[in-house]
């Protein structure tokens, strides 16, 4: 019994007899949707990435010039041992071509390895670890949507430039929350402004009143959330109940989604600053991919990692016609580098030696409910990161790749 | 504790049917890996020596621990770290590994089995809930993203564990290893007096027994095979993560020795393969595998007390 | 003196006043918790599930029904009890001669059914809840500012706790349930239906986790797993204040969430841990717990 056949239901086959399928490894292209359908994760990716990769696939068109297609999905409950275990049963027995999306760090970077070492092709978009493309970059992966350094250096970079000079930070105590505070921090510093204070709260806190508190006294006028999902949404709702942001001082999310903010609701969200890489309501093909989407997704909109999906599996599949193969990963990486990207929701962009997809990034404010028009109307943009200045310069990443 | 449905005596017809059980046990697992996904096997295998050592200290001993992923976790963390940090070969690496769960396991059985029953499964999760913020907080655990690309290495220096079928020999020769370990400890007067100890304590009390020696032995006891299952999972996935310290984990050993049969020397076996094929094959199902999950433990517990071992032994009139 | 231990007092009495509003809580779920393994002689897995549910049926209540949130502080815990009661009616009732594992088990997979179901229904981001009008705003107390809607929190449980404290150990209902609890035949045969009432007190602790879980939902995200990180530190709770007495479980509830909120400010990278290892040192020490009486 295998996965394909287990997953037969939820596969798109999109078939045609013709002579280019031979070309492709085992008869054709197989994607595998690796991501969490269960748990934290899955609203912001889950089944919408697996929506993403199939519209990409039919916008392609790749069918049309008889190249089958499929996709498989399955969930990884946030669990590495899980995630590994489908990546190297997708590989070995399913003969999948390429994973994408896998929210998690901790099983993206697991996957990383098994990529590597099967010599098969990684697009992340979900996982927010800078390590993907610094220490742990690897010639099968691109990290495609954003990271932990472009977060944090958006984020910190534009507020301090408005003002936003003194800060207080709110940091989940473990390695990502220490990843993005330091990060952050760096930004904070080298742009001028001062940090007042930090304070380490545990994983899935429940009650921020104590650390908001502390972080009132401290009279700084920003106070950075280094956390992520539950506990970033908690922080922002108690800090709207202590009267912080009526207080004067702002709160910045180092990593917040659209879903986030859906769930917080616009009271309680607005003046939230943070940093995306793709906002659904920016132009006419966004607004029309997430009309489409949402129609297919129980009303939830897209947020930044399902464009990323859909963008990273466009590319994809135009440089695997472009090569005629896709049997080998690093071949197919390398020709996916040195093409520049190029698709309706992220536009033009290139893809550097360590893995990093370059894009414009953007900082954007949470709309007051008086300024939301429509249902998911919720950001207004702040400013503009170009792509020149929005990821970490490679020379910092410490990427074997790029090493001579 | 007489309620729990524990195993009956052995009888030598028992005996019997346990051996032969043990060689088709033997035969299919050696045989397995032609026709099933061997990473696939040898996770079930890492649960299954997991279930096992879990159900030597609840179906034998009548002590139920909620705490149990702690020195599945501990000892996966411990060994990657030692196979990856100080390059120590894999042996070494699942015998640190192994040592710093059986430590665990006698700090937690120290504290624990001070209080009895239902009390003592909140005490070990307790102090399990505190290992797990110490490996989400403390550095060399690398936090949600893990240890990761732990190094497989030769084991005694030539035996190469990055092919994949030897490494399943060696895991396989792991889980018979100390699968035997427990048939013994089982039927050794320790665990008759263990089982004498669960069925009625006071009684054992009046005939001499230390019976909190007795029970701290086959905590620590199982604590350390605990150990050695995530010391080898750590070396077969080459990483190592919060996942297998998290109370959730706790949580479905428990399932899987539920489901095999509680105090059925196979029962853990069969259960953990159940469960693991489960959570592998319906992974597009998403969140109903928890569903699915919750759902067995309620029917489990209402229908289905003896579980699948249990069940089978009773058809047969055979305890397996 | 202008400090203690380097903290300014009024820092610290704002501190120690939040550490009682979350004391509320875990006083509300642990006396749940007490009231029924008191009982049933069950330990309630599926308490924290049952308190997620509680602040979901206000969220539902409000968003497709229109009622506000003083109505859910009614229907949500009499919506919740009954779910309870059928729970143990069909369920629990064939569990009461076994061993209390497969009371923890059985409710330990109700648990994981009831928070799929919801992440399923609910997905996992969560729902928005606003503080009713009438507790909007705050006052400002000199040493820190109070919202006025932790105050009611405050309040609230504490009404409650001790009503049911009163209820029993002071009332005629409460003297049958303690029979009850110590010789269920006998209070059966002075005519007092002894299976009605074992469902109803099931009903009544699952209604008190309700009614938590109505509280919390304009403080933290209404999200299908915001009781199953709650439930560990409760058991801890429990095993702290020693299952023996219904006010010990209410004053452990209120004292650790103290104690926790004075571990946030001296040194918050233990304030998760620092009530397990209150256990871990009571057990040592008092193995029955705080409150407990030993067998």
């Amino acid at each position: 019994m295998t996965i394909k056949r287990m997953l037969g239901t939820a596969a798109a086959v999109l078939m045609a007899a013709g002579t280019a399928q031979a070309q492709m490894s085992d008869g054709g292209i197989k994607i595998g949707v690796l991501s969490d359908m269960s748990s934290l994760y899955t609203d912001l990716s889950g089944a919408g990435s697996v929506l993403a990769a199939r519209m990409a696939v039919e916008d392609s068109g790749i069918a049309g010039r008889s190249i089958k297609v499929e996709i498989v999905s399955a969930d990884h409950q946030n669990k590495a041992d899980v995630g590994s275990n489908t990546a190297r049963q997708w590989y070995d027995v399913d003969k999948v071509d390429v994973i994408v999306d896998t929210p998690n760090s901790g099983v993206a970077l697991a996957v990383n390895e098994i990529s590597r070492e099967k010599n098969k092709v990684f697009l992340v978009s979900g996982a927010a670890s800078s390590d993907l493309t610094g220490s742990k970059c690897s010639p099968n992966t691109i990290h495609w949507t954003y990271d932990t350094w472009a977060l944090a250096n958006g984020t910190g970079n534009a507020i301090v430039k408005t003002g936003g000079d003194s800060w207080y930070f709110l940091t989940a105590d473990y390695a990502f929350g220490h990843a993005l505070e330091r990060d952050t921090e760096a930004v904070v510093l080298k742009n001028g402004g001062k940090v007042n204070g930090k304070v380490r709260h545990p994983l899935n806190n429940a009650d921020f009143s104590s650390f908001l508190l502390q972080a009132q006294a401290s009279k700084a006028k920003i106070i950075g959330l280094a956390n992520a999902g539950g506990d970033t949404t908690n922080a922002i709702k108690q800090a709207a109940e202590f009267g912080i942001v009526k207080g004067g001082q702002n709160l910045a999310g180092l990593l917040v989604f659209l879903t986030d903010v859906h769930g917080l609701g616009l009271p309680t969200a607005q003046g939230l600053i943070f940093t995306e890489a793709w906002y659904w309501d920016m132009n006419d093909a966004n607004r029309a991919f997430a009309k489409k989407f949402s129609a297919a997704n129980r009303g939830i909109h897209p947020t930044m990692i399902h464009a990323g999906v859909y963008s990273a599996v466009t590319h994809y599949l135009k440089s695997v016609e472009a090569l005629k193969s896709d049997a080998d990963g690093k071949a197919v990486v390398a020709r996916m580098k040195a093409t520049p990207t190029e698709d309706t929701l992220f536009g033009k962009g290139t893809i550097r030696a360590d893995g990093r997809k370059i894009h414009d990034m953007y900082l954007f404010e949470v709309k007051a409910p008086a300024e939301s028009k429509a249902p998911w109307d919720y950001y207004k943009l702040r400013a503009t990161i170009p792509a020149a200045d929005a990821f970490r310069p490679v020379a910092d990443g410490n990427c074997p790749l790029t090493k001579s | 504790m007489t309620t729990l449905h524990g195993a009956t005596a052995a009888t030598g017809d028992s005996g019997r049917a346990q051996i032969v059980a043990f060689l088709i046990m033997t035969g299919l697992l050696i045989a397995a890996p032609a026709v099933i996904y061997p990473i696939f096997l040898m996770k079930a295998l890492c649960f299954a020596l997991f279930a096992c050592a879990f159900n030597l200290l609840l179906g034998f001993g009548g002590l139920v621990s909620f705490g149990h992923a702690a020195f599945l976790g501990t000892a996966g963390y411990v060994s990657a770290h030692a196979a990856k940090e100080w390059g120590l070969p894999p042996e070494l690496a699942i015998l640190g590994g192994t040592a710093a769960a059986t430590l665990l396991g006698l700090v937690f059985g120290l504290i624990a089995i001070r209080r009895q029953g239902i009390y003592f499964a909140m005490v070990t999760l307790a102090l399990s809930q505190m290992v797990y913020f110490y490996c989400l907080q403390a550095p060399f655990t690398g936090g949600e993203d893990g240890i990761q690309a732990v190094p497989r290495g030769m084991m005694f220096g030539f035996i190469d564990l990055r092919q994949t079928m030897t490494l399943y020999a060696v895991v396989l020769t792991i889980f018979l290893g100390a699968f035997l370990l427990i048939y013994r400890t089982i039927h050794s007067p320790f665990g008759q007096v263990l089982k004498a100890i669960r069925e009625n304590e006071p009684r054992a009390i009046s005939l001499g027994y230390r019976v909190d020696h007795y029970k701290l032995l086959a905590f620590v006891l199982s604590a350390a095979i605990s150990g050695l299952a995530g010391a080898t999972k750590s070396l077969v996935f080459q990483l190592a993560t919060l996942t297998d310290v998290h109370w959730s984990m706790s949580g479905e050993v428990v399932l899987m020795t539920l489901l095999g049969g509680l105090g059925t020397i196979f029962g853990p076996v069969v259960g953990a393969f159940v469960i693991v094929a489960m959570q592998n094959y319906l992974a597009q199902f998403g969140a109903w595998v928890t569903i699915i999950q919750g759902a067995i433990f309620v029917i489990c517990v209402l229908l289905f007390r003896r579980g699948i071992i249990g069940e089978l032994g009773r058809v047969l009139k055979k305890a397996l | 003196m202008s400090t203690i231990f380097g903290i300014p007092p009024q820092a610290l009495f704002g501190q120690l006043l939040l550490g009682l509003i979350n004391g509320s809580f875990y006083a509300m779920l642990s006396l749940g918790l007490a009231v029924i393994f008191g009982l049933l002689n069950i330990i309630n897995f599926a308490h924290g599930a049952l308190y997620m549910m509680g602040a979901f049926v206000a969220w539902f209540l409000l968003q497709h029904l229109g009622l506000g949130y003083w109505w859910a502080l009614l229907l949500a815990p009499i919506a919740v009890g009954l779910v309870g009661m059928v729970f143990e009616r069909a369920m629990l009732r064939h569990l009461y001669k076994l061993d209390h594992l497969y009371g923890l088990l059985l409710t330990f997979g109700l648990a994981l059914i009831i928070e799929g179901l919801f992440r399923n229904g609910f997905g996992s981001s969560g729902q928005p809840y606003r503080i009713p009008a009438e507790l909007q705003g705050g006052t400002n107390l000199g040493f820190m500012f109070l919202p006025n809607y932790r105050a009611w929190v405050v309040v609230a449980s504490l009404v409650v706790c001790l009503a049911t404290w009163f209820m029993i150990e002071r009332t005629r209902l409460g003297a049958y349930l303690r029979a009850a609890t110590e010789n269920p035949a006998l209070v059966q045969a002075f005519g007092i239906n002894v299976p009605r009432m074992i469902t109803l007190t099931y009903g009544f602790g699952v209604a008190l986790a309700a009614f938590a879980g109505v509280l919390a939902a304009p403080i933290y995200q209404v999200n299908p797993l915001m009781g199953s990180n709650l439930i560990i530190v409760v058991f801890a709770v429990v095993v702290i204040g020693g299952m023996g007495s219904i006010m010990g479980s209410i004053v452990t509830g209120f004292a650790l969430g103290i104690v926790e909120g004075l571990t946030k400010v001296f040194y918050p990278e233990a304030s998760n841990t620092v009530i397990f290892v209150i256990m871990a040192t009571v057990l040592l020490i008092k193995p029955a717990g705080l409150f407990g009486r030993s067998n």
